[in-house]
């Protein structure tokens, strides 16, 4: 039996509203379906589903607003799935005690304090895959030690398995720290802080209070290092133009596609900047899923993931893209798009700006910026020329990078700037 | 399409990207991109619109003859008539 929870669409989030749910208890569901609406203070996000089984009846009505964690319906797996995850729990016996400790009423996590029922501290109730579980069992790891990567801290089998290494590694179970204490995550103190009465200034303003929490969280924790360098985009921008005159309107590529395949291919190159800083280290992710930085026109500011940029092709990308700007307008943005981002990358050209010096968005570990296109004077061979220019920067953790791995990174950018038909 | 029509059409498609402004009261020689904070994205957006309701191909090249609604007024009659 697996549960289906209110998620944690960012660092900042601690409680959401359920609006609605879209699929009627009894239908199957498949890993990436979409099953419930919720309103956080960012806006509306459409839920999916990473489980295969059978919906339950809801545990949570809409309308009612509940701490992230907590139960909205139960998903039974179905006879004979495909799925082993879902399916073969049930056959394992082993792990039948801390499922019994992880279903515990629904109602009872819904009357807790918020900080309680955040996924990677909560005693009670530890945030893990089927799978996971199983193989925590099998390895006689205890869940409470480990930090989960997944989606809203969810522990995740490679979790368990790292975890299972340390500990052989180390032929002393008992080091390990009975209580999570180490990596107390922020959401927590948030909460903690957070008097009950304050909770209408924080709906008001949900918007404000959300950037704050997750930019104060970064400027605390993170210490950032800046680099920046001059990428002449003249190639860059004359391929693409030639490109353009033959598409018709509606096909046109902008320039903003071109730096987000560039700055994919680069973090290839460099995958250290592509991760998340969990547990006291970095967790390089090996999918490239690149937040894209989106101010809205109502105030305030959104970053939904573009999903494996580098496995798409300029024109697709670009619609791609389009087809998150109007989705995030519309709020009908997923859940997995608030969570999934590896880095972020913020384009502030339109406005003018000559430098973006970013604010690393937790967990992530590195932010690129980029500022307007210009013309400016080009110094190359002993010869001025005027070139169309622009600003990259990046800002970085200084825990999981270094500078030196970082020019590395604006190095490679700029070479597969200066190589567009490539891209 | 009189110019009335065409800066009827124009007002629209912005509008569509930017609800909450109000095109008909802005000065038609400001640049509207500016004004109403519109960023490259939408203002291909407000391009797509226009091309879909004049029939008018836009190369990228003009692009900036069209910052201002006198500048697409000008432009799209131009390409109408």
């Amino acid at each position: 039996m697996g549960e289906f929870c209110m998620p944690s669409l960012g660092a900042d989030m601690v409680s959401g509203k359920l609006v609605e749910w879209m699929v009627p208890p009894g239908t199957h569901v498949r890993r990436g379906d979409i099953v419930a609406a919720v309103e956080t203070q960012k806006g509306l996000f459409e839920i999916e589903i990473f489980e295969e089984g059978i919906m339950g009846e809801p545990l949570v009505q809409p309308g009612q607003e509940v701490p992230v964690g907590t139960v909205l319906a139960m998903i039974t797996p179905v006879e004979g799935a495909a799925e082993d995850e879902a399916a073969s729990e049930t056959d394992t016996a082993a792990p039948a005690a801390e499922q019994a400790e992880a279903e515990q009423p629904p109602m009872e996590t819904e009357s807790k304090d918020p900080a309680e029922s955040a996924p990677p501290a909560s005693s009670q109730r530890i945030a893990a895959s089927p799978s996971a579980r199983r193989l925590a069992a099998e390895l006689g790891v205890d869940l409470a030690t480990v930090q989960g990567s997944g989606p809203h801290g969810v522990i995740q089998r490679i979790d368990v398995e790292q975890a299972g290494q340390q500990q052989s590694a180390e032929q002393t179970p008992a080091a390990a720290p009975p209580s999570p204490a180490p990596a107390s995550p922020e959401p927590v103190s948030q909460a903690k802080g957070k008097p009950a009465g304050e909770k209408t200034a924080l709906q008001q303003d949900g918007m404000r209070q959300a950037i704050a929490a997750a930019m104060s969280r970064s400027n605390r924790d993170i210490p950032h290092y800046y680099l920046d360098t001059e990428i002449d985009m003249s190639r860059s921008l004359q391929w693409l133009e030639q490109k353009n005159l033959k598409l018709p309107i509606r096909e046109r590529i902008l320039p903003a596609v071109l730096l987000l395949k560039a700055v994919a291919k680069a973090l290839r190159d460099v995958p250290e900047l592509n991760g998340h800083w969990l547990d006291n280290r970095l967790q390089v992710k090996p999918d490239l899923h690149i937040g894209f930085a989106l101010a809205l026109r109502q105030g305030g500011l959104i970053t939904p993931a573009i999903h494996h940029v580098d496995t798409l092709g300029l024109q697709e990308l670009m619609q791609v893209m389009g087809d998150l700007i109007e989705r995030t307008r519309a709020g009908r943005l997923r859940s997995s798009e608030m969570t999934d981002g590896t880095i972020t990358m913020t384009n502030l050209g339109d406005r003018g700006v000559k430098t973006v010096y970013g604010v690393i968005y937790p967990p992530q570990v590195a932010l690129v910026g980029f500022g307007r296109i210009q013309e400016r004077p080009w110094a190359e061979g002993g010869m001025l020329a005027v070139r169309r220019c622009l600003t990259a920067t990046l800002a970085a953790d200084h825990r999981a990078t270094d500078g030196h791995r970082g020019a590395q990174f604006l190095e490679a950018l700029n070479r597969y700037l200066q190589l567009p038909e490539e891209l | 399409m009189t110019e009335q029509e065409l800066k009827a059409i124009i007002c629209a498609e912005i509008k569509k990207v930017a609800p909450e402004c109000d095109p008909e009261s802005l000065d038609p020689k400001e640049n509207f991109r500016e004004a109403f904070d519109i960023d490259s994205y939408s203002f291909l957006q407000i391009l797509v619109g226009l091309n879909d309701k004049t029939g008018v191909e836009i190369p990228e090249s003009d692009y900036t003859k069209l910052y201002t609604l006198a500048g697409m007024v000008a432009y799209l009659s131009a390409r109408t008539t």
